[in-house]
């Protein structure tokens, strides 16, 4: 939170601090009012049937959108998410066959991995964030048609207690929903009250600078996307144990749904500053969003996409307002 | 960018002219290669059928990479092309009860409204093209579906004659496709838009301050971009004879990107490349026609893309420094 302590040192005026408080906690404002009113207009929205459902749906995109958060707040984007996610959902199918912790260690490994490279290319050659994880993209995406028989086979996953991981649950709540607070929680104190949190806030905000502050820019960034690569392996691992399958087609486009939640939960894109809480409300916004569009019954998840659009349209163009206003003030 | 070596204090390295020469010559050499070993290995490449299914594939890829490579010329990225595709083709479903003129005016002027869209996104309100155009990739492929749910086939001569009619022996959407070419290779290198256009690339600020319209000439070209994805959505609609948003246009923006890239254009902007653009386009359809033809799967041509792409932004990283 580098740039609210700049800013706000250097003139703590009221309008100025009205703006801060949209941009930091207007995701979650945005989810309280979408809350309210959805549960006015429709009997069956505010039940906490719904709200389980809504957590449960949600929880895949909050597991990637967490490491998305890091990425994003040190300067950079991971576009190969979506791709990494339907990858790992098919390695887990696969290796379900050989037990529970094949299921879960060889997506993680995998996707792990890649996640690393992507981010020592980015790390070492200075190449552009999204260019290097678009062809992450293209080739994770090319690696699980190879895997997958070019899309033909869908591997069952033949492990029961792997399937638990995806499907057992308690009150209401789905095992993943449980693992995205834990990492909820661990991510928040890695960002919040550690050097590395720190760190990727420094880098984010002025390499250079971070540089020459002795902070190990290179590692830290190259962390940054392993992180990313290993929680949205985790994801698909997961999302392949609910459906009991490795599905081929999901989750292509869901580095959208991610960055988009990210962003919509006052994370800037320009790196630096932002947080978990913000992302949090931004991927349970886009989850009641769905949720109500169901509720409707007429519209199509088509519609969706047209309002998660005009939605992160919106939220950017409101940031820049902000930002613009704190810098005039 | 001789100019710029002679006045590096140091002479360059070997590697580094290395790395030069492949950026600017690498997407040459790298067709040139493909098409000899596809002569040599490859049987019933060299007949006519088999180059006109390669030209006929690769036009509506070209038609969206000129006006991605303008975009990324300012320094920007347009990734809402396969979605405005999608969008175009089904305004042609929608207003083809009124003919196939007022259809595609319809297509096309709605990619021009979503390019416009894009563009003011921007330059008025700031916003990073990636995120402006992000939004729009997602919200315009929603919309499209919204319009047109699913495949829809129609029987309207005139469209279909634009998809599968050849004038001399070349089919009419590689016509389409190689007049676009030259256009834009001529706005580029002849028009005062187009050096402006670099000149916003090249540096924002000296353009600003010499009194350049920075904000117009970036509206400019994301509606150009729109309009050029929008023809090519029209021609690609026309060829299938329906209407078919929901795929029509899928990861086009990562064609388009990885032929601008691959044909020298550099992702900071400042300069445009159109023929070394068409020259990616047709790499990316040669490549995956070769391993095809070889009875090697999908999976390999987006790995390879893949290794494609990073080398290329490699090469151009080498020569920036």
């Amino acid at each position: 939170m580098t740039a609210t302590v700049e800013t706000a040192a250097a003139s703590p005026a009221r309008g100025e601090r009205a703006s801060q408080i949209v941009q930091h906690h207007g995701a979650l404002m945005v989810l309280a009012a979408t809350v309210l009113i959805g549960g006015i207009a429709f009997d069956s929205f505010a039940t906490p049937q719904n709200a389980a459902n809504i957590a449960v749906s949600s929880s895949f995109v909050a597991i990637i959108a967490i490491g998305m958060t890091f990425v994003i707040i040190s300067g950079g984007i991971d576009l190969s998410v979506g791709s990494s996610f339907v990858l790992a959902g098919v390695l887990a199918a696969y290796g379900s066959r050989y037990g529970v912790l094949v299921a879960l260690l060889l997506p993680l490994a995998v996707c792990g991995t890649i996640g690393l490279v992507q981010g020592l290319i980015i790390a070492r050659t200075g190449m552009a964030p999204f260019i290097v994880t678009l062809a992450g993209l293209l080739g994770m995406r090319g690696l699980m048609l190879a895997v997958s028989g070019e899309g033909a086979n869908t591997y069952l996953v033949e492990d029961d207690a792997f399937a638990a991981l995806g499907q057992a649950s308690l009150f209401d709540l789905t095992v993943p929903v449980y693992i995205t607070l834990g990492l909820f929680a661990a991510g928040a104190v890695l960002l919040q009250r550690t050097g590395f949190g720190q760190s990727v806030y420094a880098i984010g905000g002025n390499e250079e600078a971070a540089a020459l502050m002795g902070v190990p820019v290179a590692r830290v960034k190259t962390l940054v996307y392993a992180v990313s690569g290993l929680l949205a392996g985790l994801a698909g691992a997961l999302n392949a144990a609910r459906l009991s399958s490795g599905v081929t087609i999901l989750g292509s486009g869901l580095e959208l749904d991610v960055i988009a939640a990210v962003v919509i939960g006052g994370t800037l894109l320009t790196g630096g500053a932002g947080g978990l809480t913000g992302t949090m409300a931004g991927v349970l916004l886009l989850g009641v969003i769905q949720s109500l569009i169901n509720q409707v019954g007429t519209l199509t998840s088509s519609f969706q996409q047209v309002v998660s659009g005009a939605f992160l349209a919106l939220v950017v163009v409101v940031q820049r307002v902000l930002h613009r206003a704190q810098r005039l003030s | 960018m001789a100019e710029t070596a002679a006045t590096l204090p140091k002479p360059l390295g070997g590697r580094t002219r290395a790395l030069a020469w492949l950026q600017r010559y690498g997407v040459y050499a790298s067709v040139l290669a493909l098409l000899l070993f596809n002569v040599a290995f490859t049987p019933h490449f060299l007949e006519v059928a088999n180059f006109r299914t390669q030209l006929i594939q690769v036009a509506p890829i070209v038609i969206v990479s000129l006006g991605m490579a303008l975009v990324i010329g300012t320094e920007g990225i347009d990734l809402s092309v396969g979605s405005v595709m999608a969008l175009s083709s089904a305004m042609v479903v929608l207003y083809l009860g009124y003919g196939a003129p007022v259809a595609i005016v319809a297509a096309l002027a709605a990619g021009a409204v979503v390019g416009a869209g894009g563009g003011a996104l921007v330059a008025y309100a700031g916003v990073q093209p990636i995120v402006a155009t992000l939004a729009l990739l997602v919200g315009i492929r929603g919309l499209a579906n919204v319009l047109v749910p699913q495949l829809t086939e129609f029987r309207n001569p005139t469209l279909i004659t634009l998809g599968s009619r050849s004038v001399l022996g070349l089919p009419l959407v590689v016509i389409v496709a190689a007049v676009l070419t030259a256009v834009v290779a001529f706005v580029v290198k002849r028009t005062i838009f187009g050096r402006q256009l670099v000149a916003v690339g090249g540096n924002r600020a000296a353009a600003k301050l010499s009194g350049l319209p920075v904000r117009r000439i970036l509206v400019a070209v994301y509606v150009l971009s729109g309009l050029l994805a929008a023809v090519a959505g029209v021609l690609a609609t026309a060829r299938l004879q329906a209407s078919d948003p929901t795929s029509l246009g899928l990861l086009m923006e990562l064609s388009a990107i990885t032929a601008v890239v691959v044909g020298g254009t550099p992702l900071t902007g400042g300069r445009v490349r159109v023929l070394g653009t068409v020259m990616g386009a047709l790499l990316i359809q040669l490549l995956q026609a070769t391993l095809i033809k070889h009875n090697l799967p999908q999976s390999w041509t987006q790995m390879v893309q893949a290794v494609i792409i990073l080398a290329a932004v490699y090469a151009a990283r080498g020569r920036k420094k």
